[in-house]
């Protein structure tokens, strides 16, 4: 343990017996040169370098301590809990239902998966998985593969502007905003939809959007094939990514390393084929792998797994199309919210005839109303744990139920706050540089490491 | 419903689970015939009883709760439906009486692979002489999810035998989770395991329970390296310490943040408002569903 401080602080120098008759250098600004001249003036070989928490590379708020030796980077430790919020904790205090609401601000990236992985968890729980219905799953499928979409191009796109290649970014984030615009058509919301509730989903998707969305795809598909003319023939690109961040099958299984980087190193395991949920079984698709174990197989697989996630697309559209429309939502009226939205004058809430039917005819059906959304549902007390596969890797909820409205417990297990253990292997003995694009390799989400 | 059933007030806080009014009605509850040898067994028993009895929420029928080896860890005892005293309570409910219990042991057959894991630890755990039932308090199944209880002296050991032998071979870990149950007098703070078989497509979770009085748990980053960070953080937030971590140092909160936010009893700020000096109380002591 650590010895007690005399005065409380944050993040301020170690100060212990080695540290004592240090030379200490801050540089904020100034030339790097000048710094590394009075370093090696004063004779002292060991500099270790702040990289963050306020960084453009560093994807959010992640603080790199790293030490280096003229170029090379000896020792690098990743220091997080910046953006802690106590997200999980503030869920203990909310209704099942809301901590949808919650748990979707974790990693606001890819934000479907947190509230299906807590959906998921919480139908558990309740028992209630199989009365799900059909129309509901598929669109939580079809959400889900289109944020996948979205996520690893966020991570295509900041890793290519992060090596100075702002095109790459343009054309990335232009395609995301293809699957944006779907999404504020779905839910609403650009992002934190909190759109998947336990038992199904708020409402049923808008009429055009299977018509919307094969028109994004087709969108994409064009974006895609800039990104690829841009990106896969660059020597400049497979000069910084080739052989840099490596990490191996042995390293990735010992660090709990999943998702993209895992299948990076020829394994193909992927939780909806591992553990499908979701009816995962049912759609045609494949794990694409790669055995190159760096950054640049990564980058091939963001894009190979892209085109698969279009693929689940595309049969998610024709099995909605299938289905007839309405019923997303178990039929279980204690745990269904009584949400019948439509758009108002002053934007988005209940619909008139609802109103009017609890306002006006039936009281039983305010009462109804009025307890299940102050009150809730309860949910029988155990505890269970729900995989989903995350763009970044195994997301994993552990909730437990005392038997009360609320969650006792909810935790989540983040693919980013798992993978950041690698930083120091993937970039020790590595260049400074080199360190940019391996944790670009990473991809992580700081909403999601600090939750 | 009779006078009984109304307690005078709720049980205090870190009190042991059942005020003796509403014992006697968990035991009369118990349909006669029904209960152990041991007189301590036999009250714990009636009390898990009588929480199935009284519309409790784990209904499990597999389960024959007389030759259970271990009682159901109540984890409340619940009174009205706002958990407030005196005239608080106005939704005409204020006499419920509701006993939460969680899953408790399981009996064999297990079912599906859940046996087989089983057999294979306990053999593996009692050729090294350990034994599978010093290290393995009890096994819980439920809603298909197979978890083992485990002594914390040996859970290392228990770890190593999940991950090295060829027919476990949960080779991935998912790390560590922390909950705290401080009605559980004795084991209030639980550290909860998540493994993964890769090779043989299987997970199941494993779960140390320990004194908030003595919260040493043997790390497992030995065996697991990705439980570095999660131990840390549940150290963090719980205040468990993992004996053997490299590097036990907080992970989310500042280095210097007094106490572990997430335990139940950690102090809950209120929200001051603009109006005389009044203040939003802090949300564990506002009036909520219990």
């Amino acid at each position: 343990m650590a010895a007690p401080h005399t005065a409380p602080h944050a993040t301020a120098h170690v100060v212990d017996d080695q540290t004592t008759d240090v030379p200490t250098f801050e540089a904020s600004g100034g030339d790097w040169s000048d710094i590394a001249e009075e370093a090696a003036r004063l004779g002292e070989e060991r500099i270790v370098v702040n990289m963050g928490p306020q960084h453009p590379s560093t994807h959010g708020v992640l603080r790199l301590m790293l030490e280096i030796d003229g170029e090379t980077v000896t020792e690098a430790r990743a220091g997080i809990g910046y953006l802690h919020t106590g997200i999980e904790k503030n869920m203990e205090y909310r209704t099942w239902t809301q901590g949808v609401t919650f748990c979707t601000r974790m990693d606001y990236v890819a934000p479907l998966f947190q509230e299906v992985g807590y959906c998921l968890a919480v139908e558990k729980l309740l028992g209630i998985t199989d009365d799900v219905p059909e129309r509901a799953t598929v669109i939580r499928v079809l959400m889900m593969e289109l944020n996948r979409i979205s996520s690893h191009l966020v991570c295509l796109a900041t890793g290519g502007n992060e090596l100075g290649a702002t095109t790459i970014m343009t054309v990335g984030f232009t395609a995301r905003e293809q699957v944006l615009q779907v999404f504020e058509l779905i839910t609403g919301l650009r992002m934190n939809h909190a759109y998947i509730r336990p038992g199904g989903v708020a409402q049923d998707v808008p009429p055009g959007a299977i018509d919307s969305v094969r028109e994004a795809l087709t969108q994409m598909r064009h974006y895609f094939r800039q990104l690829e003319d841009l990106m896969l023939a660059n020597p400049i690109l497979q000069a910084r990514l080739k052989d840099v961040g490596s990490l191996n099958l042995a390293a990735c299984m010992a660090l709990g390393i999943t998702g993209p980087v895992l299948r990076s190193t020829g394994l193909p395991y992927d939780v909806r084929k591992a553990a499908p949920y979701c009816g995962y079984e049912t759609y045609d698709f494949d794990v694409p792998v790669n055995d190159g174990a760096d950054s640049w197989s990564r980058v091939l697989l963001r894009m190979e797994e892209c085109y698969q996630s279009m693929r689940i697309v595309e049969q998610c559209l024709d099995r909605l199309a299938a289905l007839p429309a309405g019923g997303v939502m178990v039929h279980d009226r204690k745990i269904a919210w009584p949400a019948q939205l439509a758009i108002g004058t002053d934007g988005m809430g209940n619909s008139l005839g609802h109103i009017k039917e609890i306002m006006g005819t039936s009281m039983e059906a305010l009462i109804h109303h009025f307890k299940l959304v102050t009150e809730g549902f309860r949910v029988p007390a155990g505890q269970v744990f729900q995989s989903v596969e995350h763009p970044r890797g195994e997301l994993g909820v552990h909730l437990v139920s005392d038997g009360g409205t609320k969650p006792y417990r909810a935790h989540f297990r983040d693919p980013s706050f798992n993978n950041l253990q690698a930083v120091s292997m993937m970039c020790e003995g590595g260049q400074v540089a080199d360190v940019v694009v391996a944790v670009a390799s990473l991809d992580p989400v700081l909403g999601g490491v600090d939750r | 419903m009779s006078a009984e059933h109304r307690p005078e007030k709720r049980p205090a806080e870190g009190e042991a689970a059942v005020p003796a009014g509403e014992k006697a009605d968990a035991a009369a509850a118990v349909k006669p015939g029904e209960g152990t040898t041991a007189p301590a067994a036999a009250v714990a028993q009636q009390t898990s009883a009588a929480a199935l009895e009284a519309g409790s929420q784990n209904v499990r029928g597999d389960v024959d709760l007389a030759t259970a080896r271990t009682p159901l860890e109540i984890v409340d005892v619940r009174t009205g439906m706002f958990g407030a005293t005196g005239s608080g309570d106005t939704s005409g409910y204020g006499g419920l009486v509701r006993t939460i219990a969680m899953p408790g042991a399981s009996e064999r057959p297990y079912g599906g692979w859940f046996d087989e894991v089983v057999d294979v630890l306990t053999e593996v755990l009692d050729e090294s002489g350990t034994g599978f039932a010093n290290a393995v308090e009890y096994v819980t199944v439920d809603r298909e999810e197979l978890t083992l209880h485990v002594r914390r002296e040996h859970v290392v050991e228990v770890a190593r035998a999940l991950r090295d032998d060829p027919d476990l071979r949960f080779e991935l870990s998912l790390g560590v989770s922390g909950v705290h149950f401080p009605h559980e007098t004795g084991r209030e703070l639980h550290a909860v395991y998540h493994v993964v078989s890769v090779t043989h497509g299987r997970r199941l979770r494993f779960e140390v329970a320990v004194a908030e009085a003595d919260p040493h748990v043997p790390s497992t980053t030995s065996v697991y390296p990705a439980n570095d960070w999660h131990e840390r953080e549940t150290w963090d937030f719980f205040g468990i310490v993992f004996d053997g971590h490299p590097g036990l140092a907080r992970i989310e909160m500042p280095d210097d943040w007094p106490g572990h936010p997430q335990r139940k009893d950690y102090p809950l700020g209120g929200i001051p408002v603009e109006y005389k000096g009044a203040s939003v109380p802090p949300p564990d002591q506002r009036r909520s569903y219990s």
